[in-house]
């Protein structure tokens, strides 16, 4: 898919993915997400002092967001991030960071000249 | 991983004095910013400018300035990213930029803090990523730095 496309299709979910992320423990599932998934709740809840319960619930918030989905296996839920959401609100901060650097860069010349 | 701010550090061989002038005299500010500037860079004045750069000529930019401590903090608000010249951007939400500055042995460490972006329209978002098709293919890979770090 192209990025012009692919902005266009998720136009409507930059604006949470941002909300979404704005916490340390769904930023904290996201990571593991990304290392590691896709993964069960028990998988995700494991060795983290948050409850099994509050993990459904961040999850829940991430996958409004679009920035995880979930399948059922058996008994269990799997998720798996889809970095397609994340990468698009990355890619806005992103392009304004640029333009710092190389503001920075004339400035550095212009005071240092 | 922090998404709704941008953070910068420099080290400026230059003195504080010399920093703080290149930020805040409007007509410094734009020399290196790419910008026309009217005006002064006084507590609570809005500032008007046009971009100087080519094929951004046509932006006007308003700087809202917030905070003035001589030699040490300079902030304003404005409308980031607004390259479209149809587009009334003055009703929308401002980030704010902040400049901070530190005498160190060499010179000045200045660090610039833009934030506020997760008030920002998501059509806005959408519309400045689409501006951003060169840096696709490498957003992947940032997550995964960004996320891992």
């Amino acid at each position: 898919m192209s990025a012009r496309s692919t902005a266009a299709a998720g136009r409507a979910h930059v604006a949470p993915v941002f909300a979404a992320l704005g916490d340390a423990t769904r930023l904290a599932l996201v990571s593991r997400l990304c290392a590691g998934g896709p993964l069960s709740i028990a998988r995700l809840t494991t060795g983290s002092d948050v409850t099994r319960q509050a993990i459904t619930k961040h999850l829940g918030v991430l996958a409004r967001a679009g920035i995880v989905t979930d399948v059922r296996q058996g008994r269990e839920r799997i998720w798996t991030l889809d970095p397609a959401h994340l990468a698009e609100a990355r890619g806005y901060l992103d392009e304004i960071s640029i333009q710092w650097d190389r503001a920075l860069d004339r400035l550095k010349k212009f005071v240092e000249e | 991983m922090n998404n709704d701010r941008i953070e910068k550090t420099i080290v400026l061989r230059a003195p504080q004095s010399r920093v703080w002038r290149a930020l805040t005299r409007a007509e410094e500010f734009g020399a290196w910013f790419g910008m026309k500037l009217e005006g002064a860079f006084a507590l609570g004045a809005h500032v008007t400018g046009k971009l100087t750069r080519p094929g951004y000529e046509h932006l006007a930019i308003v700087v809202m300035v917030e905070e003035v401590q001589p030699e040490r903090l300079f902030s304003y608000r404005w409308h980031p990213y607004a390259i479209d010249p149809k587009v009334d951007y003055s009703k929308e939400p401002t980030t704010l930029v902040e400049f901070q500055l530190l005498e160190v042995p060499n010179g000045t460490r200045l660090t610039i803090v833009e934030s506020g972006f997760e008030k920002i329209p998501s059509e806005r978002r959408a519309e400045a990523f689409r501006m951003n098709d060169s840096g696709w293919a490498g957003q992947i890979k940032n997550i995964e730095r960004h996320v891992s770090a």
